[in-house]
């Protein structure tokens, strides 16, 4: 296959534009998708892009048969994809949970908006709990949680990649505003960058007739005996629990002996970065963490960073969905967590400024102990501050 | 467990799977008897991708030497539309019961049938959920007695026995192939299914089939049952005759 993007280059792009290139540029086969905002676009552009270059799209009934088309062709060994947020996204977890079952690398875009249930169009963090643990399942799955344009671009191309690799169905979890919003990117092509974006083989109809050259491949959901399905579940378990440790993924700004590590995910990490390193520069010790995997989540990484921290703040777009992964991860620790909680709001630098100097006010009229600002200036003396 | 003589069993179907596990008199195996011949027939082991569901046509999974996919609810179909849109090669069949064809995943059907995806769906219609212990199906006739209507099915309180077949052949393109065959007919439903995986279009064949566990009828009373009293409210024949291999060259 020739690349779809031979040289480097700069375009200006909104973020579905940025996924539908990137799918293309991955090798994707096909999408199967159902219109629902924020992520139409990707259909649009993948539509008029995919028969330019010899590759195929189906717009279904609904979501669930987007799934499991997608299934279909993942079954028939190749790159395939889907796209979809909100109530689309919970009809998509019932085929997500049979891709956990039987270990397909489906491979499914979401741009997260407003929930409960129908909400706004626009943006939100409300679908963390359902891109890691959605379905009646373990959450034995992969999610990226992307942080704007080029992100959206790497990840795409990434989540074939790992997908194919592990046999995991895999997430990148995106939301409206990165969705719509238009940007710089730089589009490349993944081979050239060392980007593995995975190799598809057929899991039905390979070579040989079933039964005589070969034998048949018989691939289910349905156990009969409980035995039988935890033997399953227990194999899985072990597989992920390995897979784990090669993936997870994260991103921090260290501070040494740092009031507060400031953890967010997402679009709200750009904001939450921006903050802790405007606090840094005025001699405040504020940490930043992000965890790039939902699914698998870096805990090991954020159990380290918030022991030399006094506390820890979570900021999100979400009623604690976040935060509900990070207590997990710290379960057992002394450190305190509090939450900055914005369901279905966008979270700017400056709010997250206003509300890490108003905690590190309350904390110091209430005579804290450590990572004072006399701490921090000794940090900065040993340039650990950026 | 091996059987001496082994019984005269289709090619296609798997010995190490037999017996299989579905109850004495039901219409299951007579339908995957008369696939698995369709199959011999054509001679298309190395091309023919079987789909099951959820419900007692999961009981197939590991039925033929036949790749096989099991999944639930009607979304066999969508799955194989995924896999016939990548590999049209393939000869995909989704064998599925009334509730998963007719009523949770109805859409995928209809929409299939719509876009005449070319995938041949085997739907066998017992008028009974029978895995899930006998409630009523959309099919369940008038008067029929089930786990859900105790008192008989009451058209003014659940409605009428939803007719498939007619229902995809009023929507499914003109070269789709759609008909209804019977366990009680296996040569008229062989004839029909061999139609239907040659028709390089939608094809549909909706089979009748007895359920004794659940209808709690002994072996008169059930033969009674699918071959005389379920026609009369789903009549068998072809709805549509799909492309005739004589019009296809």
């Amino acid at each position: 296959m020739t690349a779809v993007i031979e040289r480097e280059r700069r375009a200006f792009l909104t973020g579905n534009e940025v996924v539908a290139w990137a799918a293309l540029a991955a090798g994707a086969e096909v999408m199967f998708g159902y219109p629902i905002t924020p992520q139409n676009e990707i259909m649009h552009y993948w539509a008029r892009l995919a028969p330019r270059y010899g590759r195929k799209f189906l717009q279904t009934e609904d979501e669930l048969s987007a799934g499991y088309a997608t299934i279909g062709a993942v079954l028939g060994g190749v790159k395939a994809f889907t796209a979809t947020a909100g109530p689309g996204h919970v009809l998509m977890q019932e085929a997500l949970a049979m891709a956990e079952m039987m270990r397909l690398p489906v491979v499914a875009i979401i741009t997260q908006r407003g929930g409960p249930s129908t909400a706004t169009v626009i943006y939100s963090q409300q679908e963390v709990n359902l891109a890691c643990f959605g379905g009646n399942g373990e959450g034995f799955r992969l999610v990226y949680s992307v942080a704007g344009l080029q992100d959206l671009y790497e990840y795409t191309l990434k989540a074939f990649g790992m997908a194919w690799r592990y046999r995991l169905p895999t997430i990148v979890l995106g939301d409206g505003y990165q969705a719509k919003m238009r940007g710089p990117v730089k589009l490349f092509d993944p081979a050239r960058q060392g980007i593995d974006t995975g190799m598809a083989a057929p899991f039905l109809g390979a070579a040989g007739t079933p039964g005589r050259e070969r034998p048949p491949v018989h691939l289910r959901n349905t156990y009969n005996l409980e035995e039988e399905l935890l033997a399953v579940v227990e194999e899985q378990a072990r597989s992920f629990e390995q897979v784990a440790e090669q993936v997870a993924e994260y991103e921090e700004e260290k501070r040494e002996g740092a009031a507060i590590l400031l953890v967010a995910h997402g679009i709200v990490a750009r904001a939450a970065q921006l903050a802790a390193g405007r606090l840094r520069r005025r001699g405040k010790a504020v940490g930043f963490f992000r965890p790039v995997t939902l699914r698998p989540f870096p805990e090991t990484a954020l159990r380290r960073a918030a022991f030399e921290a006094e506390m820890v703040l979570v900021a999100e777009s979400a009623w604690g969905q976040l935060e509900r992964l990070v207590r997990a991860s710290l379960s057992g620790s002394e450190v305190p967590v509090q939450a900055y909680r914005r369901p279905g709001m966008g979270i700017t630098p400056e709010e997250l400024e206003e509300e890490l100097e108003k905690i590190l006010a309350a904390r110091k009229s209430s005579g804290w102990s450590r990572g004072d600002e006399v701490a921090a200036r000794a940090a900065d003396a040993t340039g650990l501050a950026p | 467990m091996k059987l001496q003589p082994e019984p005269q069993m289709p090619r296609v179907w798997r010995r190490e799977s037999k017996p299989h596990r579905f109850c004495p008199g039901c219409g299951h195996p007579l339908a995957l008897k008369a696939l698995g011949e369709a199959v011999d027939d054509l001679d298309w082991q190395d091309r023919v991708v079987f789909g099951c569901d959820i419900g007692c046509s999961l009981l197939a999974w590991d039925f033929f030497d036949l790749d096989t996919v099991q999944t639930h609810h009607g979304r066999t179909l969508p799955v194989l539309v995924g896999l016939k849109r990548v590999r049209p090669e393939l000869v995909p069949i989704a064998y599925m019961g009334d509730g998963g064809a007719y009523a949770i995943g109805v859409q995928h059907l209809v929409s299939a049938a719509a876009r005449d995806e070319p995938v041949c769906s085997l739907v066998v219609n017992n008028a009974v959920y029978a895995m899930t212990g006998g409630q009523m199906a959309p099919t369940t006739l008038p008067g029929q007695k089930t786990e859900t209507t105790p008192y008989g099915r009451d058209p003014a309180l659940s409605g009428h026995p939803l007719k498939g077949a007619e229902m995809v052949a009023a929507v499914a393109a003109p070269e789709a192939y759609v008909a209804r065959g019977s366990v009680a007919n296996l040569r008229q439903l062989k004839r029909y299914l061999l139609r239907a995986l040659q028709n390089p279009h939608f094809s549909l064949v909706e089979v009748l089939a007895s359920c004794p566990t659940n209808w709690r009828t002994n072996a008169a009373e059930t033969w009674e049952w699918v071959e005389k009293e379920m026609p009369r409210y789903f009549p068998l024949g072809e709805l549509k005759g799909g492309v005739r291999e004589e019009e296809r060259r």
